[in-house]
């Protein structure tokens, strides 16, 4: 079996490519404790995690992210937040058409005079974007778009894990000095008081830009506001949303403790759902035409020795 | 061989009527179902009728797909997704569609790898080689332009690059440039102009595929043995049951491996920056194309000199192009007489040395070309302190450890003010991948050049009389070593 020898090498070989791809000077995102419940071939997503998740985006991420691929009615689907099989029709499931009511947009469509109005989103709208346009969601952060968050566990190294680390790994409050460099106040960060995650740690100080938040999961370069050592600058880099998951920023419906933690794993695992919300069908799917295509493979195998029996090759 | 005379016999009225006016039935009969196949291919040879497999599965779920997709800059991106969402398995088409590209690949390598080792690329199949060739560079094509179609970020500034390789023809470049891109610049016409182009070219790739299927049965297929067929009855087996049955066994296995991409890692082998929309004032870090493209993008990047009076860039693109031109040369390249690598024992050795060159340029075209191949063993870098001193810049350099960047410091502070120091790490000097790249891409060439002259000085091995006495030594060497154990 000499091409089956050749194609295990094969794989090998695509694996060891497509890992080749590494990312950039930033901590590596490890799943949290415990790993996800939603990976591996059998993985399913926590449906009460997911519910806890879209409470986390719709009432922080959700004024400045917006999530333009996503519909109401994809909450409500099977294997969504708020699926419920009493209605295969999630656009008939008054929970859903509930929590699309509570957000006001601007009607895609004219009314019967013309104009576009503002009316409670339907389970049919899709997400109510905060800005308009990119134009003015740059303009109200600084000059920095906040990225759209629909895809944003495959569009980023890490996945979920890049999510829940960068939610919940800025620095502590304690690491935080002023200081006075040639006549000027400006902040910095005591790396001797940040924890490290393993490795190395750096000491020194780095700048803070005003507008500007240190994240150790954030794909970037650290040493040219690094004063310290250049082949110790921290990993890391800067982005301009500041830390966001403080300690009870929401009141979870369900009552489980909104720690940082708990609200950061919440809503990466609502994103990576709705990165993909087919997943998991796709994986029991993926199970069935295993199963066949094995079975397929055995038979085809005797066929191919009954067959080939009598002929010496 | 197209020389074997047809068995087909029409068995009714409407056949026999049939087969006096258009005899498609005889044809299919002939080419199909009876057409004699050495009876000793191995599972090297099941990869022709797997790549027809992948042919039709990218053709299918392609035009299924197109129906979906909607080439426009504003609306491509959020399409491709509405297909993942909304499309009733629209998830499933598109992720076939995409891993089935680089099973596609994968499978088209293993095939020319196996022409390479056997071969089957001599006398009488030179024409069959470069219809195989031809159908290698229309692959390449449509899967560049099928990766702009998502408009990511990768599909965005990875075509920018490959238009760009254009514009470093001289004279001509820029214009070729612009036309290919229908403009100034990749925009709105682009993406149309190459959805077009690659919804055309795989109809191109199923007609030169009946063009080299048309030139296998002229010759017959190539075997292990690399002997000719002598004896029709004695070493060639009907292609159905015989070969039918063996090829939808591999395609199964085949399948089996690709659907584990497919519904369990399916955008492993993909970039997470083509799931970002495409912006083109952000550039992604690090640029690379899809890895079955990787060995070229790195003899492309490998190139960093000019030679007289032609400039690097231009060179880099000039040894891209010919690494796969000189495959259509291989048949005249290829000195020898004896095809199978079996019975060439220096050529061998060299054989799996160029594929593990193929292989490891592979690697150097994933990663960037600054860093070190072997990160272990590159020394610490160095500290350097540059300032200016009576308008002349200077610099100082440190190496060791922590009391190196003391010291950085402390000479920092001497200096006077006005002198503006600034303090950089700079990496020690190691084996970089720009290097083991160019390395590669002269050994990649120079495997041609080598099978040229051991062609003419090699001693090759007893080459068997014919395929039927191979296939006899091979069983009695079989049984014998089989009674001791018994």
């Amino acid at each position: 079996m000499k091409a089956l020898r050749l194609l295990t090498a094969g794989l090998a070989g695509l694996i060891f490519t497509a890992a080749a791809h590494a990312a950039g000077g930033a901590e590596h995102p490890h799943p949290p404790e415990g790993g996800w419940p939603f990976e591996g071939p059998t993985g399913q997503f926590d449906q009460a995690s997911l519910q806890r998740g879209y409470q986390v985006y719709h009432q922080v991420c959700s004024s400045c992210h917006s999530m333009k691929l996503m519909s109401y009615r994809n909450l409500g689907e099977p294997g969504g937040p708020f699926y419920d099989p009493a209605y295969p029709n999630p656009n008939d499931n008054p929970f859903v058409k509930a929590l699309a009511a509570e957000n006001e947009i601007l009607s895609p469509t004219p009314n019967d005079i013309g104009e576009f109005d503002y009316r409670p989103a339907t389970p049919a709208d899709t997400f109510r974007s905060p800005y308009p346009n990119v134009e003015a969601a740059r303009a109200a952060n600084g000059g920095a778009a906040p990225p759209d968050l629909s895809v944003i566990t495959k569009a980023r190294h890490g996945g979920a894990s890049y999510v829940f680390h960068l939610l919940s790994g800025y620095p502590h409050d304690d690491a935080f000095v002023k200081r006075e460099v040639d006549g000027e106040t400006a902040n910095y960060l005591d790396m001797s008081k940040v924890g490290g995650h393993g490795g190395e740690h750096s000491e020194g100080f780095l700048k803070i830009n005003p507008g500007q938040y240190y994240n150790p999961y954030m794909a970037g370069d650290t040493t040219p506001n690094y004063e310290g050592d250049p082949r110790h600058a921290p990993k890391g880099g800067f982005l301009a949303m500041p830390p966001q998951l403080l300690e009870g920023r929401v009141e979870y419906t369900d009552g489980t403790e909104a720690t940082v933690e708990q609200m950061a794993y919440d809503v990466a695992q609502f994103l990576a759902w709705a990165g993909e919300p087919k997943q998991e069908h796709r994986k029991s799917l993926g199970l069935a035409v295993m199963a066949y295509l094995l079975i397929l493979a055995v038979l085809l195998w005797f066929s191919y020795k009954q067959i080939w029996r009598k002929i010496e090759h | 061989m197209s020389g074997h005379e047809s068995s087909y016999t029409p068995t009714n009225a409407f056949t026999r009527w049939l087969d006096t006016r258009l005899p498609i039935i005889r044809f299919a009969q002939d080419t199909a179902i009876n057409f004699p196949t050495p009876k000793n291919l191995n599972y090297w040879w099941t990869f022709g009728g797997i790549l027809a497999v992948c042919l039709a599965t990218q053709i299918i779920t392609g035009v299924i797909l197109a129906m979906h997709y909607e080439a426009s800059v504003d609306g491509a991106f959020a399409s491709v997704e509405r297909i993942m969402r909304d499309v009733p398995y629209g998830w499933l088409l598109r992720y076939i569609h995409a891993n089935g590209a680089s099973m596609f690949f994968l499978a088209v390598y293993i095939h020319m790898f196996r022409g390479l080792y056997y071969g089957s690329y001599k006398a009488p199949r030179e024409v069959l080689w470069i219809l195989g060739c031809v159908i290698y560079l229309l692959m390449m094509a449509t899967a560049f332009l099928g990766y702009m179609l998502p408009w990511g970020q990768m599909s965005y500034h990875g075509s920018n690059v490959i238009t760009g390789l254009f514009g470093a023809i001289p004279l001509i470049g820029e214009s070729i440039q612009t036309w290919l891109m229908g403009g100034p610049s990749i925009g709105n016409q682009t993406l149309q102009r190459f959805f077009s182009l690659h919804y055309l070219l795989p109809f191109m790739i199923a007609a030169v595929v009946i063009l080299h299927v048309w030139a296998l049965h002229v010759p017959g297929n190539n075997n292990p043995t690399g002997v000719e067929v002598q004896d029709v009855e004695k070493e060639t087996v009907p292609f159905h049951p015989y070969y039918t049955v063996k090829d939808a066994f591999a395609i199964v296995i085949f399948l089996l491996m690709f659907a584990v991409f497919v519904f369990y890692a399916p955008n492993v082998l993909g970039h997470a920056d083509n799931y970002v929309e495409a912006n083109p004032l952000v550039t992604p870090s690090h640029i690379v194309p899809e890895w079955y493209l990787l060995p070229f993008y790195a003899i492309l990047r490998a190139i960093t000199f000019d030679l007289g009076p032609i400039p690097a860039k231009l060179l880099g693109v000039i040894f891209m192009f010919a690494a796969i031109a000189v495959l259509f040369l291989l048949p005249w390249l290829d000195t020898s007489k004896v095809k199978s690598m079996r019975y060439r024992p220096v050529a061998k050795q060299f054989f799996f040395g160029f594929v593990v060159v193929c292989l490891l340029l592979g690697w150097c075209g994933a990663a960037n070309p600054d860093d070190a191949v072997i990160p272990a063993l590159q020394g610490d870098p160095k500290l350097v302190v540059s300032y200016t001193e009576n308008a002349v810049e200077v610099t100082s350099e440190y190496k060791g450890g922590g009391e190196a960047y003391h010291d950085a410091k402390s000479f920092m502070e001497t200096l006077p003010a006005g002198s503006n120091p600034s303090l950089s790490a700079v990496p020690a000097p190691t084996f970089q991948f720009r290097h083991l790249s160019l390395i590669l891409t002269f050994c990649y060439f120079g495997y041609f050049v080598i099978l040229f002259f051991i062609g003419l000085t090699e001693k090759p091995k007893e080459v068997p009389e014919s395929i039927h006495k191979s296939v006899l030594k091979r069983h009695k060497a079989s049984t014998a070593t089989a009674i001791p154990a018994e």
